[in-house]
């Protein structure tokens, strides 16, 4: 994030990522978002976390909808490309250019009205289709730019700025996206970075479809005795099932655990996820487990919070379409035009 | 009947079949179609079909034609009457002298005849019971029996089908000595019980040439194959749905890698036609080759992100094969009535190129160039084909291909050009034509990144609502448009026999229909220039063609002349100079129709045949 303007002199003894890069670098433009927002905290979270997963910025793509979530991607990852696209249809474009190249990461930001609303359909179909991406919704049950309207992730019975109480079913986006086929699903909170970090680190380096609800206050018009996705309220309803370690693969491994009160998944690209236990014996690689579980929590009035599921075997969208190593946006001439000589023993076969 | 008024015809006649969909007889006429073209006489079959899978009536209308005509020629010659459900209305269609044939099994009173027309009956059903003791092939069998009746009622060249039924079931021999045994029990039935060949019959000829039969789905998949195109995100639609099939089947054979066996293409199956769109929209701003086929209900659904597109200036090719609208409007039957929705799609203002394809051939050449006036312009190129050149197999010119070309990236940095150190705007006009320079994901690690939106922004891809960097924008997308006219494929002129005044326009699937309409016309001293236009934004040729002209007739299949529309709104062309001939039933427009609406027009505007252009038409406002 970056809320004001910071001098471009850097201290000698800034830290550097093995890359060399500074945490600077992986800054955007400034925030126009309002003081306090809760996105700016996921912004800084996202910066966090490509500084300290060593990201080549230029090989990230980031990807929006609209709304106030989706002009977040401007405010991280200037050297990274960026699209901002149309309502609620960000992840038919982020499924695109995927597919243009596999070679990239890929990171979609969106909203509650924005996922849940106008592009629920597309955020399904993602989902389903297991587009190799990190999905980050920034949740805050309202509609900002319209100034306050509820969005289809309000609590029922959460009361509105203007004292209007939300009378509709909420839709749970973490656990559609658990019966929809993602293989990383998370929730987090703005308000808890410590928590978040390690969450989008261990997205980005899943080889599938990774998706996080973070609830992130709005200040303007949902942040009053009433809602449920206020600061207070969040702090005091948060049930965190387990904390996560991402440990890359040369990376030394320092802490230590007491017995019993770990769980240790290998990614893909052979990144280690170390999910410490919090109280409850929470099985992460248990989806219908987890989606029972988040049901009865729901009921209680918790926010379970923390990473609800990870199944690191799953193939993503180019392994179901058999596509080649190389990004197929590379390809030249070459390998994509079979050229006159089979043309002839086409049309000798169309006569 | 009386036999003196039966129709005699050689190689000029409209033979239809009425058939129950999903009965197999589509191939079979397929290769009755095949047969007669390969002695050298073209034809131009059509498949008349209802939006259903199974059990409703359908018709396969081929036209006959020795002289070359490939327009659709209305009027019935010979009735195959297949189908007991449209038995009346099949029997009313044949003209006076036409030829009924039918299966004969069952005895059918005499007032389901007509006395002025042969009958010639075969008893299919029962001659298949005979013969074929599997129930389930006796329905396929019947109809390779019919068109061995036919091979041996119009004199076609029995050797010749029966080497096209071993091509077709090359592999099956069980279905090859099947299909031959029943072609040949139909053609014997034939010449043992009637005078062949019939008043109607099919002498060999050399009119075909090297000429290629295909439909024109098929040859845009092939062209998206060899334009390159590596990912396509699409969602079923009539009559676009064979496009993806297609190209799915060409990437199959030409696009497979050959050790790993892995695909060289992504073809998603999206949820809608707004995620098609969006598929491929990211995947062009991505640096791959992308497109989608549809048709006009999902032009309507993929307006927002056309304007996206538009505005944000990414590559897209949309191959939309047009049917009757509005709404769900007629979807097995042709229009040329997405023109507008197309050509301005998106709410603000927007400009979008439409290329017109006449047939397969262009279906392939327009279809491949597409993609490199996609990333030359960076924006959205539609190829409206429709449903008469998209669904049905045409006789066209073979394809062709240099080797020598090169796709055309357009203006595309590499990490080369932004080491080198240039100053990068986006939006930025460097070289005057309009068009911006790009850059895409992944390309340099601090050079070359900026932020795509569809919101207003400065050169330098910057948020901006200053009306200062709005106009610019908008100024240099006016210029890139213009840009685009001297990059797309120009007009086809086909000067008169005789210097007239007057001229005829038209584009896409109408071609052929013109084509024999201005010969109808000139045999009765009318003569008329007519221009083929093949892309929207109208190069400087169409509107040099209209001031050339006092009367400009423009044919279009829609109710609303959309073409005409935007010929007045592009060219600021007086309306009164631009006569409207519209053919818009879902039936493809006929050569007949066109030069009686023409000569019509004429008489009442007293253009003498005689002095076509000694008394010139009413002076207009250039």
């Amino acid at each position: 994030m970056t809320y004001l303007a910071k001098p471009k002199l850097l201290r000698p003894d800034t830290p550097r990522n093995a890359l060399g890069y500074t945490r600077r670098d992986y800054e955007g433009a400034i925030s126009t978002l309002c003081a306090g927002c809760g996105h700016d905290s996921i912004s800084a979270s996202v910066v966090q976390a490509c500084f300290d997963l060593d990201v080549e910025p230029h090989k990230v793509a980031k990807l929006s909808g609209i709304g106030c979530s989706s002009k977040t991607p401007d405010y991280f990852l200037g050297n990274s490309h960026g699209f901002n696209s149309v309502h609620g249809r960000m992840p038919s474009v982020l499924t695109g250019a995927a597919l243009a190249n596999r070679n990239l990461l890929y990171l979609g930001v969106s909203g509650d009205g924005d996922s849940a609303s106008i592009g629920i359909g597309q955020f399904a179909h993602a989902m389903r289709r297991g587009v190799n991406m990190t999905y980050i919704v920034e949740n805050n049950g309202v509609y900002g730019l319209t100034k306050g309207q509820f969005s289809a992730t309000a609590d029922k019975g959460s009361k509105s700025k203007k004292g209007v109480i939300n009378s509709d079913s909420p839709i749970d986006l973490a656990a559609l996206a658990l019966q929809l086929g993602a293989t990383y699903v998370a929730r987090s909170f703005s308000g808890d970075k410590e928590q978040l970090v390690p969450l989008i680190k261990g997205a980005l380096r899943h080889g599938g479809p990774a998706f996080i609800d973070v609830i992130s206050p709005c200040v303007t018009f949902n942040n009053h005795t009433g809602s449920t996705k206020s600061y207070d309220y969040v702090r005091e309803h948060n049930a965190a099932v387990n904390r996560l370690d991402v440990i890359l693969p040369k990376a030394q491994i320092e802490a230590s655990y007491p017995p019993g009160s770990l769980r240790r998944v290998v990614q893909h690209d052979g990144s280690i996820l170390h999910l410490r236990k919090l109280g409850v014996d929470y099985d992460p690689s248990d989806r219908i487990g987890a989606m029972n579980y988040l049901q009865e929590r729901q009921a209680l009035g918790e926010i379970v919070t923390g990473l609800l599921y990870v199944d690191s075997s799953g193939e993503d969208m180019h392994a179901h379409l058999n596509t080649v190593e190389k990004s197929l946006n590379q390809l030249g001439d070459a390998y994509l035009c079979p050229g006159s000589g089979a043309l002839a023993a086409l049309n000798a076969s169309l006569r | 009947m009386n036999t003196r008024q039966a129709i005699r015809s050689t190689n000029d006649f409209v033979i239809k079949f009425a058939n129950v969909n999903g009965s197999g007889s589509a191939s079979a006429n397929e290769l009755f179609a095949r047969a007669i073209m390969r002695m050298g006489v073209p034809v131009s079959p059509r498949n008349i079909f209802p939006s259903n899978i199974q059990g409703m009536p359908t018709w396969y209308e081929m036209r006959v034609s020795g002289a070359g005509w490939l327009a659709r020629r209305g009027g019935c010659d010979m009735m195959v009457a297949m189908n007991p459900q449209t038995w009346d209305r099949d029997v009313a269609e044949l003209a006076p002298g036409g030829y009924l044939v039918y299966d004969s099994t069952k005895m059918l009173p005499r007032s389901k005849f007509r006395d002025d027309i042969s009958v010639i009956g075969i008893p299919l059903t029962e001659l298949c019971s005979r013969d074929y003791p599997d129930v389930r092939q006796r329905q396929l069998v019947r109809n390779i029996m019919y068109v061995g009746a036919l091979v041996g009622l119009l004199d076609i060249d029995l050797a010749v089908t029966e080497r096209l039924v071993s091509e077709q079931y090359r592999g099956k021999d069980k279905l090859i000595d099947a299909n031959l045994r029943a072609l040949r029990l139909g053609h014997d039935y034939a010449r043992q019980h009637f005078a062949c060949p019939l008043g109607l019959r099919v002498e060999r000829a050399d009119a075909v040439g090297d000429r290629i039969f295909i439909d024109g789905n098929s040859a845009c998949g092939l062209g998206a194959v060899y334009g390159g195109a590596t990912v396509t995100g699409w969602y079923p639609i009539t009559p676009s749905t064979s496009v993806i099939e297609a190209f799915s089947s060409y990437c199959r054979k030409f696009r497979t890698e050959p050790d790993s066996g892995r695909a060289r293409y992504a073809i998603a199956q999206a949820e809608d036609e707004l995620a098609a769109i969006g598929m491929v929209i990211g995947a062009g701003w991505n640096g791959a080759r992308a497109f989608t086929a549809t048709s006009g209900p999902g032009i309507s659904l993929m307006q927002e992100f056309l304007g996206l597109a538009y505005f944000a200036e990414i590559p897209a090719v949309i191959y939309d094969v047009q049917r009757g609208g509005p709404s769900t409007g007629m979807p097995t039957r042709t229009q040329q009535s997405d023109l507008l929705a197309c050509a301005y799609a998106s709410h603000g203002d927007t400009r979008h190129v439409l290329l017109f394809p006449e047939d397969p051939y262009e279906c392939f050449t327009l279809g491949a160039q597409a993609f490199d006036l996609a990333e030359r312009l960076q924006t959205p190129v539609f190829v409206m084909l429709d449903l008469d050149i998209g669904m049905n197999e045409r006789l066209c010119k073979p394809f062709d291909w240099d080797d020598s070309r090169r796709y055309d990236r357009g203006k595309l940095l590499s990490h080369e050009d932004l080491e080198a150190g240039k100053d990068f705007g986006r939006y930025l006009d460097v070289d005057g034509d309009g068009i911006p320079y790009r850059t895409i994901p992944g390309t340099h690690p601090t050079k070359g990144a900026y932020f795509t939106r569809g919101t207003t922004r400065n050169p330098y891809a910057k948020y901006s609502e200053a009306g200062t960097d709005y106009v610019y924008n908008m100024e240099r997308l006016r210029r890139k448009f213009d840009t685009a006219k001297t990059l797309v494929p120009a007009p086809v002129l086909t000067k008169a026999a005789a210097p007239t005044r007057v001229g005829a326009i038209c584009y896409g699937s109408t071609s052929p229909a013109m084509a024999e309409a201005i010969t109808l016309l000139q045999d009765d001293g009318l003569h008329l220039d007519t221009l083929r236009v093949r892309a929207f934004p109208f190069s400087d040729e169409v509107m040099d063609f209209i001031a050339a002209h006092d009367q400009v007739f423009v044919v279009e299949q829609n109710e609303s002349a959309q073409l005409r529309t935007m010929l007045i709104n592009e060219g600021e062309i007086s309306p009164k100079k631009l006569v409207r001939v519209l053919h818009y039933d879902g039936t493809p427009i006929t050569a007949g129709f066109i030069a009686g609406r023409i000569a019509d027009e004429l008489a009442a505007l007293k253009v003498s045949a005689l002095e076509p252009h000694a008394n010139p038409l009413r002076k207009v406002a250039p």
